[in-house]
């Protein structure tokens, strides 16, 4: 109970609900128990739980302060809020993870979805961070996406980082004279934050792109009035088979793109995140790779304004 | 009232919602609006599109920014971070006023993302207003508190809804974003009239109003803002404005979102209102 209560980031719930609201002490816990009712998962029939976490039967804990009225009893009210907490929640993370609910199919995903939001509830005012914990989740608890957690790990990922490209900070792109003026031993660059370097066991990028490409046929055939034929002749998306990739998640002019990356590339980008100075960074590529390589990523890296000065 | 200092002694007329199903037809098409509301949250953030955006919408039009998750009834203090980024947006949008809801939504750090109700006390009512004036001050802009809709309701209650607003706006000093759908869905809620809660509250603090659609159910209404207005609503609208003066407003269509000259239209029927609360002074309805 501590332990997941530390996860939640919520302090314990009184054991009664305030008699009167005296002071800001009062209000806290008046608003903790509430909370703690709201958070806590459904039933299997999408109903308030009938047992409160000391044992006593929901409808006593919440007739202790909620006002019924003859129509609603203070258990369906407050049945009201706990639902809608779900609903929304839910309903943001479906919209965010399409690629994670093709490779979970939707009810395994909404299990998934509700064990997270339980576990992990929003941390932050905007519903934008919502899906941020996920991949650690993800890790840490294994049986919810067996046995394709490795898949949805880096889907996860890889939808975790569209987010990030969408709306990341971007700042002043460097400029080749900068680069020109300061020797490369004490060049030390950044990359925005929008990007995302990701090494993924999963070629995800293609496969998240045909789920919403087959999403968006969907919904187009849905609205037309030969429905089931059209849907039939919509392919299903395979499960892509395990194949290392490099790729950096990314926005140009305010477009999502992904882009592949061969391993050295990577390692270079991955140090130049890191803070190396662009010397170290180079070496980092590995002994295989030429000058006129390295001078192509380059000239690449920066027409598509992912390089940085240093904070 | 038209111009006040809760609104920035401004004198905007009737806006819409701006959603990202209408982004492409008003950037292209540039049709005529008032104003358009901006959920602050969904700019605040640190680049992409949003801002891009925004400031296009910003080079034409005139925006206002409402909040979601404030939570100036909230116990806990207001998250220093949160402040930063709204501020920043305040500087960039210019907005004459902010708004944002009369209720609670986080404790300890974590967020339900959902407007919830206060308990109407003087207790809460002295902490609320604490925190809009230390948020005002911060902000250096005007704010309006919206009320919300609610289903449910606290034992320690020690006032009605109106009353409570009342206390928390003449403490705090600031304007009130009168919500009269979301006063509707309530009363239907929890059996009060209506038009005691419009004759109730302060009527020169109201910076600007609400209208929007809702769902009824066979026990209880939701505020779901999916339909066009309906005539109950249309008619507490006229009532406020008889009693306030006509006042910035705006239709909040938020989800099964139709053509922008769909929701425009719905939005510019509070013309109508307007006038005919200005032609007639009719008896105050019980």
């Amino acid at each position: 109970m501590k332990s997941a209560l530390r996860a939640t980031g919520l302090k314990p719930p009184p054991k009664h609900a305030p008699k009167r609201l005296a002071t800001t002490g009062d209000v806290v816990k008046l608003q903790r128990l509430m909370t703690h009712i709201l958070v806590r998962p459904l039933t299997k029939d999408d109903g308030l739980q009938p047992t409160w976490i000391d044992g006593r039967p929901m409808t006593e804990v919440a007739d202790e302060f909620i006002k019924p009225n003859d129509r609603l009893t203070a258990f369906d009210r407050l049945q009201l809020y706990n639902r809608m907490y779900w609903f929304r929640l839910i309903d943001i993370m479906h919209d965010d993870n399409p690629g994670l609910r093709a490779v979970l199919g939707d009810r395994k995903f909404t299990r998934l979805v509700e064990a997270y939001i339980a576990k992990y509830p929003s941390r932050s005012f905007t519903l934008r961070n919502l899906c941020e914990r996920l991949p650690q989740f993800i890790r840490e608890e294994p049986e919810w996406t067996a046995p394709h957690t490795a898949l949805a790990l880096a889907v996860t990922r890889f939808e975790w980082a569209q987010t990030v490209a969408f709306d990341g900070e971007q700042r002043p792109v460097l400029s080749p004279a900068a680069i020109a003026r300061t020797p490369p031993g004490r060049l030390r660059l950044s990359l925005q934050p929008y990007v995302s370097l990701l090494a993924l066991d999963f070629p995800v990028d293609d496969y998240v792109t045909a789920v919403k490409q087959r999403d968006a046929l969907r919904t187009a055939a849905s609205n037309t009035v030969d429905r089931a034929r059209k849907l039939t002749r919509i392919k299903r998306v395979t499960k892509p088979r395990r194949r290392r990739i490099y790729v950096a998640v990314h926005r140009l002019e305010n477009r999502l793109y992904y882009k592949r990356l061969e391993r050295p590339a990577f390692l270079m980008l991955q140090a130049i995140a890191a803070g190396q100075a662009l010397g170290a960074a180079v070496t980092a590529g590995g002994r295989r790779v030429k000058p006129e390589q390295v001078s192509g990523w380059f000239t690449s890296w920066m027409g598509l304004g992912w390089l940085c000065p240093r904070k | 009232m038209p111009a006040n200092s809760f609104n920035g002694q401004t004198d905007y007329g009737i806006g819409i919602g701006l959603r990202v199903p209408h982004y492409a037809h008003i950037l292209e098409k540039k049709p005529v609006v008032d104003w358009f509301e901006i959920i602050s949250e969904n700019f605040m953030v640190d680049g992409g599109r949003p801002l891009q955006v925004l400031d296009q919408i910003m080079e034409q039009y005139r925006v206002v920014q409402h909040g979601v998750s404030m939570y100036f009834g909230s116990a806990d203090k207001p998250d220093r971070a949160h402040l930063k980024k709204l501020k920043a947006l305040v500087k960039r949008t210019k907005t004459p006023w902010l708004s944002d809801h009369l209720c609670w939504g986080s404790v300890d750090g974590t967020y339900t993302h959902d407007l919830l109700p206060m308990p109407y006390t003087f207790a809460s009512a002295r902490r609320t207003a604490e925190k809009i004036r230390q948020i005002r001050d911060y902000l250096e802009v005007p704010i309006c508190v919206e009320n919300v809709s609610s289903y449910a309701e606290y034992h320690v209650s020690e006032m009605t809804e109106w009353e409570f607003l009342t206390e928390v706006v003449e403490r705090a000093d600031c304007g009130i974003l009168l919500d009269v759908n979301n006063i509707y869905v309530s009363a239907k809620n929890h059996d009060f009239n209506p038009y005691d809660y419009l004759n109730g509250v302060p009527h020169h603090r109201v910076g600007q109003m609400h209208v929007a659609g809702h769902t009824k159910f066979e026990k209880y209404i939701l505020d779901t803002h999916d339909h066009p207005v309906l005539d109950p609503v249309w008619q507490l609208y006229a009532h406020a404005t008889k009693l306030c003066g006509v006042t910035a407003t705006l239709l909040e269509w938020d989800d099964k979102i139709p053509s922008f000259q769909e929701v425009h239209d719905e939005a510019l029927k509070a013309n109508e209102y307007i006038d005919g609360a200005k032609a007639a002074k009719a008896p105050p309805k019980k």
